[in-house]
């Protein structure tokens, strides 16, 4: 392997992983948000 | 941070806060790691895989501020009850976590052309190693308490505490044994080792790194709040 190999090889696992992380997050507060205020907009 | 107990007033400065970190936080981060990994010069001794740096820094610096982030909070919840501070620690868990396991990929990626190794059992790289297995056992401690009707939280609190020996054994590990890893290059009295054409790129990636690691803590509270929002709205409607 060149050392560019394991530049891009470092770069392809973390790349993926943070906007999953973020994504993940991001899906998981929304979802919640939106089943809070839909129970709030029923009482 | 009493005034932040109430978590509708939390919530306020979360919500635009939440927006402001994520954005700055993950621009500031892709431009200086594009200004470093891409533009920047490549290392007199190491060559290219100097770039991967730019984001195995920010990844150990996040991995150990995860884990202080987790043992500032679960303090604030021992000591005063804050009623935030547990919800706050547990937020920290996942992505400390995955920031560790981060650092401890990139690691063994730039180690194998640099020392021509994988993984080698050095001070630094185990004191890492413990850390994400720290991480694990603190995530199924809370999650298993957070099962249990009643529980405060206070056995994954005290695991957060004790747990926090470890970040400087992880920092000081360098100085205290003659490892593989490299010496601290950067510090607040001694100044930097790290060539300018580096450092800063470096410097900007981290702090991308940490907003956006705030933006995503934030997340994980909000998420956390609305969910017991909605149980003990579902508990009321069910003893009606």
């Amino acid at each position: 392997m060149t050392q560019i190999s394991y530049v891009l090889l470092a770069y392809g696992l973390s790349v993926p992983v943070l906007a999953g992380l973020v994504a993940l997050s991001y899906a998981a507060m929304r979802k919640a948000e939106r089943a809070a205020d839909a129970l709030g907009r029923r009482d | 941070m009493h005034a932040f107990a109430n978590p509708a007033r939390f919530l306020s400065l979360a919500r635009p806060l939440t927006l402001w970190f994520g954005w700055v936080g993950g621009l500031l981060l892709v431009g200086c790691v594009v200004w470093g990994a891409v533009l920047g010069p490549a290392d007199y001794l190491q060559g290219d895989t100097v770039r991967i740096m730019y984001i195995h820094v920010p990844a150990a610096w996040l991995g150990m501020a995860g884990w202080s982030g987790i043992a500032v909070a679960s303090a604030m919840q021992l000591i005063w009850k804050h009623p935030l501070a547990g919800v706050a620690a547990r937020a920290c868990a996942v992505p400390g976590a995955v920031f560790a396991a981060l650092c401890l990929a990139t690691g063994s990626i730039w180690g194998r052309p640099a020392w021509g190794t994988w993984w080698e059992w050095d001070g630094r790289l185990t004191s890492m190693l413990v850390l994400f297995f720290l991480y694990l056992g603190y995530i199924a401690l809370s999650a298993a308490e957070n099962d249990g009707d009643g529980a405060d939280g206070r056995m994954s609190a005290l695991f957060g505490l004790v747990g926090a020996v470890n970040l400087p054994i992880i920092h000081f590990s360098v100085t205290w044994w003659n490892t593989l890893h490299q010496g601290q290059s950067i510090s607040l009295m001694g100044g930097s080792k790290i060539d300018a054409s580096m450092l800063w790129p470096l410097l900007g990636a981290a702090l991308g790194a940490s907003l956006l690691f705030g933006a995503i803590i934030l997340m994980r509270m909000r998420a956390e709040l609305a969910r017991t929002k909605v149980e003990a709205r579902m508990r009321r409607m069910a003893a009606q």
